[in-house]
């Protein structure tokens, strides 16, 4: 079982495709209300490991708990109200593309709620105003850029109020203006006690947003600890990582 | 070569054994709350009403081309009178359903397929189960349903379209009345011709639903996986209807026996 204030928990946590092993014996915590972020080169695991916090990927071997909870050992109705406290927001953003970029935020509220629709339509047009967004309700996600999908994914993300909220390179694609904006609202949302897990390559962001980070080097974790402790490692790979000002 | 057929029907086998138990658990999982009823019903107007002018219009000339078949072959016994009976028959048990099968996979199953398919390989799915929604009810129990539903109306829709397609091409030819040709189409045409017949349309629909949604949520490979899902889909809802009818050809004749 996880510890007070745990948020999240991975033991041991062993995944393969095939013969290529992605995760292997990954054992990490991230304490409630505070940002984690997961560092690596492309092909290390970081999303494979999202993706097993909200139970979309089951381990080989090892558990994975959410406040305490072997999400591992859940299914159906009891991994959903497991789900239903976390956002998440995917690499490629993955709005659903045949509603509007408002119907996209106010689906998981829809689905959850039993507001009236103003009520819905309210909150998912706030939610868009957060991400900068708030005029593009009625658009169709094909009608977005990359960096709007994005930002509009993380407004579904957020609809509704999650406690921890998950993020894939949330800056990736993005204008550096528009990725400290984003940068800002996750650390908003952690002022707030949102528990952040946020996979990027992006040294600077990891940096602003991190009270821990953790880099993973071929499904292992190799160091983890805040920003300076992590520039002081003697690791070759982490002290290559952390020098590089890379913006995913 | 013996190995490779081998390896083959084993390959298939397990397809099958996949697909069936894709099939048992919608079954299973659209009798269990919460159900989708908004969703199902926006599925049968999808399925059901855009299907209705295709199936209308592929009915009205398969009752023309039918008639013209039937005329040329009674013709040479003297029954023309029969025309209308026969078609009717024909229509009903077997070329109507049989029809609008295969139409409907053509055009549903490469659809759901497609849809499916596309949403697998950008994340949709995962993304509705990342905030908290059963995918396989939200999408595959829930088109399943609609196929099922859409299919016996489907069916009637385009039982009827042929036998008014018969009319047109018999009025126009011998001058028949409207009257005296569905009176005579409607004669001999019994419960049995009709519910067993429209109703196992239900079963193709569970099949073209079950088949396309198995190889939507199946896929990989990106876009180029979503073009072979949408083909694959239509290839293989198609060769499934036409075996299972003959199964339910022989469960229908054994349970309503045709009187002499």
């Amino acid at each position: 079982m996880t510890q007070d204030g745990e948020a999240i928990r991975l033991e041991h946590v062993t995944k393969s495709f095939d013969d290529h092993k992605v995760l292997d014996d990954v054992t990490l915590e991230v304490p409630g209300g505070k940002a984690f972020c997961l560092l690596g080169r492309s092909g290390t695991g970081k999303s494979v490991t999202l993706k097993h916090i909200i139970g979309l990927m089951r381990p080989d071997q090892g558990h994975v708990f959410v406040r305490g909870t072997d999400i591992t050992a859940l299914s159906g109705r009891d991994l959903s109200e497991v789900r239903r406290s976390m956002g998440f927001l995917f690499q490629n953003a993955a709005l659903f593309d045949s509603i509007t970029v408002g119907e996209n935020v106010a689906f998981p509220l829809r689905r959850h709620t039993d507001w009236p629709d103003a009520k819905i339509r309210e909150t998912a047009r706030a939610k868009l105003a957060e991400v900068g967004l708030e005029d593009d309700y009625d658009k169709m996600p094909g009608d977005l850029s990359g960096g709007m999908r994005k930002r509009a994914g993380l407004a579904r993300a957020m609809a509704l109020d999650p406690d921890i909220l998950l993020v894939d390179e949330p800056s990736a694609g993005l204008d550096p203006i528009t990725a400290d904006e984003i940068d800002q609202l996750l650390v908003d949302r952690k002022k707030h006690g949102t528990t952040l897990v946020v996979v990027t390559h992006n040294i600077p962001s990891a940096r602003h947003i991190g009270d821990e980070l953790a880099v993973l080097h071929e499904g292992r974790v190799i160091a983890r600890g805040t920003a300076e402790e992590l520039d002081r490692s003697e690791d070759k790979m982490v002290r290559m990582f952390m020098r590089s000002e890379g913006s995913g | 070569m013996l190995q490779q057929l081998g390896a083959l029907l084993l390959t298939l086998l397990a397809w099958v054994g996949d697909v069936a138990l894709f099939g048992a658990r919608a079954l299973y999982e659209a009798v269990l709350p919460p159900y989708e009823f908004k969703e199902t019903w926006r599925h049968v107007f999808e399925i059901g009403w855009r299907s209705l002018p295709l199936i209308a219009l592929s009915g009205l000339a398969i009752g023309v081309v039918l008639s013209m078949h039937t005329r040329a072959s009674l013709e040479r016994f003297g029954a023309e009178a029969m025309i209308p009976a026969g078609l009717a028959i024909a229509l009903i048990r077997e070329t109507g359903p049989l029809t609008a099968g295969l139409l409907v996979a053509g055009r549903v199953g490469a659809g759901i397929g497609a849809e499916l398919g596309a949403m697998k390989v950008t994340e949709q799915i995962d993304a509705l189960e990342a905030v908290a929604v059963d995918s396989f009810k939200y999408l595959a129990v829930t088109r399943i349903l609609a196929c099922v539903v859409a299919m016996p109306l489907l069916t009637a829709i385009i039982d009827f379209c042929g036998i008014f397609g018969g009319y047109i091409a018999e009025t126009t030819v011998s001058g028949m009345s409207a009257q005296l040709y569905f009176h005579r189409a409607f004669s001999i045409v019994e419960f049995s011709d009709f519910l067993p017949a429209t109703l196992k349309t239900a079963v193709f629909g569970f099949v073209i639903g079950t088949v396309s949604s198995y190889l939507g949520f199946n896929t990989t490979r990106g876009t180029e996986g979503v073009g072979r899902t949408s083909t694959s889909s239509v290839v293989l809802s198609s060769i499934c209807i036409i075996l299972v009818n003959v199964v339910l050809v022989k469960l229908i004749f054994f349970v309503f026996p045709v009187k002499a």
